[in-house]
């Protein structure tokens, strides 16, 4: 796999969340997050119709370098002006970005709700524990499966030489 | 409405594998994991299908229960992988499930295609065994502690 352009670009996260505490914890557990030796780079919007602005390059986010294409998206459910579902309905319906992993993270653990996410291509579905040290075991689980260990077709090369070093 | 999660509801794991010696690591990993977990293995793609769609040897409920999550093989005997995914994903009382591709491959095409399939994440086996098991490790820990099921 030879898809390396240079150990140095960033790993970048889509956080989409409107409540400023919860995104805090988010930004300061990948802050110092490494990724085969490539920073993370937390991009985060706070509202549905930011995001899809964002994910299709509209208004303040046309430009690929200020706004690059993320390797995973944070998407909250109840946000405002566009709903987190209809983000995600639009995302997985794009072919461009249906390849994009969603993990709804929201503090909703309505049975409902799970169902619904999954059935709109939810990649996972977490729920946000109250519990701060939690959550932060959480930002690391997440942070340790999606970006070491599960494979996708944008960024394959880097977690192969991620593997191969462990090796 | 049960979730798994946090609070250790066993989760039932649909293990479609056709290699012996990857299920065994496996099924070793979910058996040691802390909870009670159940762990169902079918070794080909025909087999995957009739479990979850209960037919045949796999009509009894109680025996073959609807799993929480699909661990999936691609090159599987009989019905291709991709297929079975392609008909877990097309199904609405199926397609909630997670379905995690376990694979050798590393191919980008196989990659492009099973998220083009709504698989949920894509792993590759790795060749080396010490790290296969930390693999298991993160995907016991990530799938079944942390991610929420729909039951």
């Amino acid at each position: 796999m030879n898809a390396t352009p240079s150990e140095v670009e960033p790993v970048i996260i889509l956080l989409v969340e409107d409540e400023p505490a919860h995104a805090e914890i988010v930004r300061r557990n990948f802050a110092g997050f490494q990724m085969a030796n490539r920073p993370v780079q937390l991009m985060h919007v706070v509202d549905g119709q930011q995001a899809l602005d964002y994910l299709f390059r509209q208004g303040k986010f046309q430009d690929p370098d200020r706004s690059p294409r993320p390797h995973l998206v944070l998407l909250d459910l109840r946000l405002p002006k566009v709903d987190g579902l209809e983000v995600l309905k639009t995302v997985k319906a794009d072919a461009g970005l249906a390849n994009i992993p969603v993990i709804v993270l929201t503090t909703s653990a309505a049975g409902v709700d799970i169902v619904k996410a999954y059935g709109c291509h939810a990649n996972s579905y977490l729920v946000k524990p109250v519990d701060l040290p939690q959550f932060r075991k959480l930002m690391d689980a997440i942070g340790f499966y999606w970006l070491v260990w599960n494979q996708h077709p944008d960024r394959c090369g880097q977690a192969g030489a991620f593997l191969k070093k462990q090796a | 409405m049960k979730t798994t999660g946090m609070k250790g509801e066993p989760a039932v794991i649909l293990l479609v594998e056709d290699d012996p010696a990857h299920a065994e690591i496996v099924r070793r990993n979910f058996v040691n994991f802390r909870m009670a977990n159940k762990l169902m293995h079918v070794s080909d793609g025909q087999q995957a299908l009739d479990y979850l769609f209960r037919r045949g040897e796999f009509q009894d409920p109680d025996k073959s229960p609807q799993p929480n999550l699909v661990l999936l093989d691609l090159r599987l005997p009989k019905v291709d992988g991709m297929e079975v995914l392609t008909t877990i994903k097309a199904d609405a009382s199926l397609a909630h499930i997670p379905v995690v591709v376990l694979t050798t491959s590393a191919a980008e095409v196989d990659m492009a295609k099973a998220y083009g399939n709504h698989a949920n994440s894509y792993l590759v086996k790795p060749v080396d065994f010490p790290q296969f098991l930390k693999l298991m490790d993160a995907l016991g820990y990530y799938w079944l502690v942390w991610n929420q099921f729909p039951y």
